[in-house]
């Protein structure tokens, strides 16, 4: 017979026996821990409800007060004849990488993509209303269908109207698209109905990482090999700096040709930079 | 006047299988004085000949600007046809505030059928007593539609509703494969000569017509009173000249007779005097 | 802007006000500088295209001024979105009017519209800072000035936004005194709207980009 272990970590689970973990994790702690804004609901109870959703001293019904499922950055660039939009496609629970094959991005119609970070549910609701946008063009059947900047026209008035009843949608958008007339189209929208158009548009942590690269590199008559190239780097610099991103990127074309999403990749990366290991060693001020 | 076991609300069948009371509402658009719409190209027009209801009165307005466009000339219940450019207005606006684009002029006119219909099923309602004739531009080109009270609405080359439009109608029919490469300018005299076609007495003057315009670049506009007097001149001097007159004249002829083989229901067409005071 | 989010509905705040999440702010500051200097026939307009929040810029040319006639625009700083709503309110407005009386508001009329509009979010207002200028149904030059929630007056000259502590006492100074006007203007462009009797001209003046 056996002898049967006597002590066992709990962190590690019953039956193996191993040091504590340094950190403690929701498996030793002495009650659930209860969700923040930082930290929602983690895989310790990945599928049970919220209680304050279903009850509060206030009343039975509360809007959302922070994401569950969340997609990081959206970046994209206008180049000549078209936009390109790039994402991950990790839909994280809180730090849990938990979806890791989530497309961000979708074709509304020929001529219009749209591509989301934040909330993945609130993106899959957005989905749907586009979807039936392009549904009732199609039965229409007039040839006429909505253009890219109709299509961000309507997403401004959603994501304001829906911050207006403090229940916002809680995702930042990128639309992109051709225009009938061939002009090139891209703008974003935040969550509480923010929204500009520009030749390039980042969204999240890529507003920071990306954006000073696309001032640099990107002009509206760039070739799209030029294109895919910056927006890949842009990718990898994201990839680096943003702890909420994987390795796994998502790039969509929108051009006169209609609208084509690629499939999902791997950049290589190279994480042996001495900068990476001192990262503040040569930058004056910090510590 | 005449009725029968079958007209006494909309939702009851006659057994011939027709519904009275749409085809009184129809008829109330046959009495309002003459609307025509032509489309080329590249633009639409629409021309009207106002009423006066005495000599004391002003003419009623029968064009209406819905947006820049897009608008109406209506035949029938002038009341009606407010109700109902009020809510084209509205869904234009609206579409602007969320889209910020112009509303496809087919898809608006589908709505306001939409809206004709639901009063010809329903017995507290009544049908709408008005047709109307829609222009506009779109990202498809210019249009020209025509609403029906019963809910029925068709697109046009060029079309005319309302008193003796018959006769418009036949001076339509004779012109319109002119109209596709013909000028605004040219357009707008097809329309008035069409409308003088309508005519059971008297002349067009600047007071008793109205026309309007939109096309590629050029939003929609109506041309009454000064504005329109230069094309009556056109006209006049034309008439004059004696090449121009002879369509007219003979559309005019064929007009009449059109309109003395409509029988019973043409009979209360001709001129404005036998016309319910609501009516324009 | 924490005064602002005070207004935020009770239900939204939590139980009682207490448990509060570190959650989100229906407002945003972009940012931005607006100015109106009225003359005796003629009105000037401008505002930066900068469009920002916190220390990040979103973009660099982004419009704050509304042509809503030939005699009268709106110049909005403060949170883009409602600045947006608030401009396609004016405008469907506008339009409405234009159907109703066949004649494009005057610029003291739109100037009334505004502030009934900003009043009516009284509870929930609109943070956007506006000038409204144009020429007058005399043909003068009518500069309106405004506070979040519709307090206005007429002046002569006004400015708002992020830049107004330091372009107020420069305008107090120069346009009280007979001298060139020099503005202190930082950020991308400076887009200028110049309105006299034969209509509405727009130009551009571009900044150092820092």
């Amino acid at each position: 017979m056996l002898p049967r272990p006597t002590t066992h970590s709990k962190a590690l689970g019953p039956g193996v026996a191993g040091p504590e973990l340094a950190v403690a994790t929701s498996a030793v702690l002495d009650r659930p821990p209860q969700p923040t804004a930082q930290r929602p609901l983690s895989g310790a109870q990945a599928f049970s409800v919220d209680p304050s959703l279903v009850e509060s001293a206030d009343g039975p019904r509360q809007h959302t007060q922070y994401p569950y499922v969340t997609g990081t950055s959206v970046l994209a660039v206008k180049y000549a004849g078209g936009v390109m939009l790039a994402c991950d496609t990790l839909g994280a629970y809180g730090s849990t990488k938990r979806y890791k094959s989530l497309e961000r991005i979708i074709r509304v119609n020929a001529r219009t993509a749209v591509a989301a970070g934040g909330e993945i549910s609130d993106f899959q609701y957005i989905t749907r209303l586009l979807e039936e946008l392009a549904t009732d063009d199609y039965r229409t059947d007039d040839g006429i269908e909505l253009g890219p900047r109709e299509v961000f026209s309507y997403l401004t008035r959603v994501m304001y109207n829906r911050r207006g009843k403090m229940d916002p949608l809680w995702n930042s958008l990128v639309v992109g698209g051709v225009e009938a007339d061939g002009t090139v189209f891209l703008g974003t929208v935040g969550m509480i109905g923010t929204h500009y158009t520009d030749s390039h548009v980042a969204t999240g942590f890529g507003a920071h990482l990306a954006r000073p690269m696309f001032r640099e590199r990107q002009s509206d008559d760039m070739s799209e090999a030029d294109a895919e190239a910056l927006l890949r780097d842009a990718l990898r610099v994201c990839y680096y700096r943003d702890k909420q991103s994987i390795n796994k990127f998502q790039v969509a074309k929108a051009t006169g040709e209609g609208v084509a999403i690629g499939k999902p990749f791997a950049l290589e990366t190279k994480w042996d930079y001495k900068a990476f290991a001192a990262p503040t060693k040569w930058a004056i001020g910090a510590w | 006047m005449f009725r029968n076991q079958y007209d006494t609300d909309v939702t009851t069948w006659s057994p011939q299988g027709r519904l009275f009371q749409v085809e009184y509402a129809m008829e109330a658009v046959k009495q309002g004085s003459c609307a025509v719409g032509l489309t080329s190209k590249t633009h639409a027009v629409l021309a009207t000949l106002k009423r006066a209801q005495n000599e004391l009165s002003s003419y009623q307005r029968k064009i209406f600007k819905i947006d820049d466009h897009m608008g109406i000339a209506i035949s029938g219940l002038t009341a009606d046809g407010r109700v109902l450019c009020r809510y084209m207005r509205n869904e234009c606006l609206n579409h602007r505030y969320v889209y910020e684009s112009s509303m496809p002029i087919g898809r608006l006119v589908r709505q306001v059928a939409d809206k004709h219909q639901v009063c010809t099923q329903r017995s507290w309602k009544r049908p709408y007593g008005v047709g109307l004739l829609v222009a506009g531009h779109d990202a498809r080109g210019p249009h020209l539609y025509n609403t029906c009270p019963s809910g029925n609405y068709w697109e046009y080359k060029a079309m005319a509703i309302g008193a003796r439009s018959q006769a418009s109608k036949t001076y339509l029919e004779k012109h319109f494969e002119a109209f596709p490469t013909a000028t605004p300018e040219e357009m707008i005299l097809h329309g008035l000569r069409a409308l003088a076609a309508s005519l059971s007495e008297g002349e067009l003057t600047k007071a008793n017509c109205a026309v309007a315009l939109v096309g590629e670049g050029s939003s929609f506009v109506v041309l009454e009173e000064d504005d329109v007097e230069p094309y009556i001149q056109m006209l006049k001097e034309e008439e004059g000249g004696g090449g121009g007159a002879e369509p007219m004249a003979e559309a005019a002829a064929e007009g009449g007779a059109a309109a003395a083989e409509g029988g019973a229901a043409a009979a209360a067409d001709d001129g404005g005097d036998g016309a319910a005071p609501m009516e324009s | 802007m924490a005064t602002l989010t005070a207004g935020v509905p009770k239900h939204a705040a939590g139980a009682a006000g207490i448990k509060q999440h570190a959650s989100w702010s229906p407002y945003d500051d972009n940012g931005g500088t607006t100015l109106a200097v009225a003359g005796a026939d003629y009105c000037i307009v401008a505002a930066s295209m900068r469009m920002s929040t916190g220390y990040s810029i979103m973009t660099r040319r982004s419009s704050k001024i509304l042509q809503l006639t030939d005699k009268c625009v709106i110049a909005s700083a403060g949170f883009q979105a409602d600045m947006k709503a608030l401009h396609k309110m004016l405008q469907s407005r506008n339009v409405t009017y234009q159907h109703s009386h066949a004649k494009p508001m005057s610029c003291p009329a739109t100037a009334q519209l505004l502030s009934n509009t900003l009043y009516h979010r009284r509870f929930f207002p609109l943070f956007t800072f506006n000038i409204c200028a144009g020429l007058d149904d005399e043909g003068k030059g009518a500069v309106y000035t405004y506070d979040a929630i519709g307090s206005y007056e007429r002046t002569g000259y006004s400015c708002q936004g992020s830049g107004k502590d330091l372009m107020q006492p420069v305008l107090d100074n120069q346009l009280k005194a007979a001298s060139p006007l020099l503005i202190p203007a930082r950020g991308d462009t400076v887009e200028i709207f110049v309105i006299t009797k034969e209509g509405v001209r727009r130009e551009e003046l571009e900044l150092k980009k820092d």
